[in-house]
């Protein structure tokens, strides 16, 4: 499991960047709204009825 | 350190799920900061949650009509991950915090690992894999996309969800069915494994601890190793809920940076630190 071996020590700005970046991605295309929708109604699957 | 980790992930889990009509009523909160997700496992159907699973967004994202890069979710994961990795698992998830409570209950002795340890780890990519991304990718059960994470397995859905709606649902309460007593031997088994074995679900089962395992190598928050000050006591090993080496334990994507190793080090090599050694 040492897949990010040699990473520099400003690799987690990056992946934080990154993250920034994928945000404003889903900003752009609507998915805050999927996630809110999801979010406020009860998940009949999560609570094991749906 | 252990006292203040307590602290944080009581008042993390009270904070995030501090909406308390919810719990009176039945109801879920359906406010604006339902947009944004929370670093820890955190059922949104939990009456109190005040914000979204990182988990069950990337489901709904994943489980829209035609395919869709879930950009939004895997941007909280990427953001949560590089800055605090597993630091999330250890401070900020109030279903780690309701596993470290159940082992520490004076019941049974204590085990630290299941046997087979170095298999079973591995089942928690196999979540990740299987039931949150193609089970919501594919096409399952009469063709209907299914988020399998939750309804299948989520021990968090039904103890923060679905216990708590039902007690106080009388609406709900009556369409709990099959799946429902399935999903609370679900619970129970971990519950009652909690009890024995440190965090189960987490060691093994968890599929936000397998993606923020990926990113503990180069998070922002670190235990660093001095190792010229070692005298290998393994003082730290023995203290590690997670029995990992010290030199295992920065680079570990097992590693919740409990901090544990850093109260029992008689030497200090052990710290939290932001820097990197490379």
């Amino acid at each position: 499991m040492d897949f990010w071996k040699g990473c520099n020590r400003w690799a987690w700005a990056l992946g934080a960047l990154t993250g920034g970046l994928l945000l404003a991605l889903g900003a752009l295309q609507g998915q805050f709204d999927v996630i809110w929708k999801k979010a406020v109604m009860i998940c009949l699957e999560c609570i094991g009825i749906g | 350190m252990k006292k203040l980790r307590l602290t944080v992930q009581l008042l993390f889990t009270i904070v995030t799920n501090g909406y308390l009509y919810g719990f009176l009523n039945g109801k879920i909160y359906r406010g604006g900061l339902k947009y944004l997700c929370v670093p820890g496992l955190n059922c949104y159907s939990c009456p109190g949650a005040i914000a979204a699973c990182p988990i069950g967004a990337l489901q709904a994202l994943l489980n829209q009509q035609g395919f869709q890069i879930p950009f939004a979710a895997l941007g909280f994961l990427f953001l949560f991950g590089s800055v605090l990795g597993r630091f999330v698992c250890g401070w900020l998830c109030p279903f780690g915090l309701v596993q470290d409570l159940l082992h520490k209950l004076p019941i049974c002795k204590k085990k630290k690992r299941l046997p087979c340890h170095h298999i079973l780890k591995y089942g928690k990519y196999a979540v990740l894999i299987l039931l949150v991304v193609a089970g919501s990718i594919f096409l399952w059960g009469g063709f209907a996309k299914v988020p399998a994470f939750c309804k299948y397995l989520c021990p968090s859905g039904t103890l923060l969800g679905a216990i708590p709606l039902l007690s106080a649902n009388e609406a709900l309460r009556s369409q709990a069915g099959g799946l429902f007593l399935w999903k609370l031997g679900v619970l129970l088994a971990i519950v009652l494994l909690s009890i024995r074995v440190y965090r189960p679900f987490c060691q093994y089962l968890c599929p936000l601890g397998a993606i923020y395992g990926l990113f503990n190598r180069f998070s922002l928050v670190q235990i660093h190793w001095e190792k010229e000050l070692c005298i290998s006591c393994m003082a730290c090993e023995s203290a590690c809920p997670v029995a990992l080496s010290p030199q295992e334990i920065s680079r570990s994507p097992e590693c919740i940076r409990c901090g544990k190793c850093v109260d029992a080090c008689p030497r200090n090599c052990l710290l939290f630190s932001p820097k990197h050694r490379g």
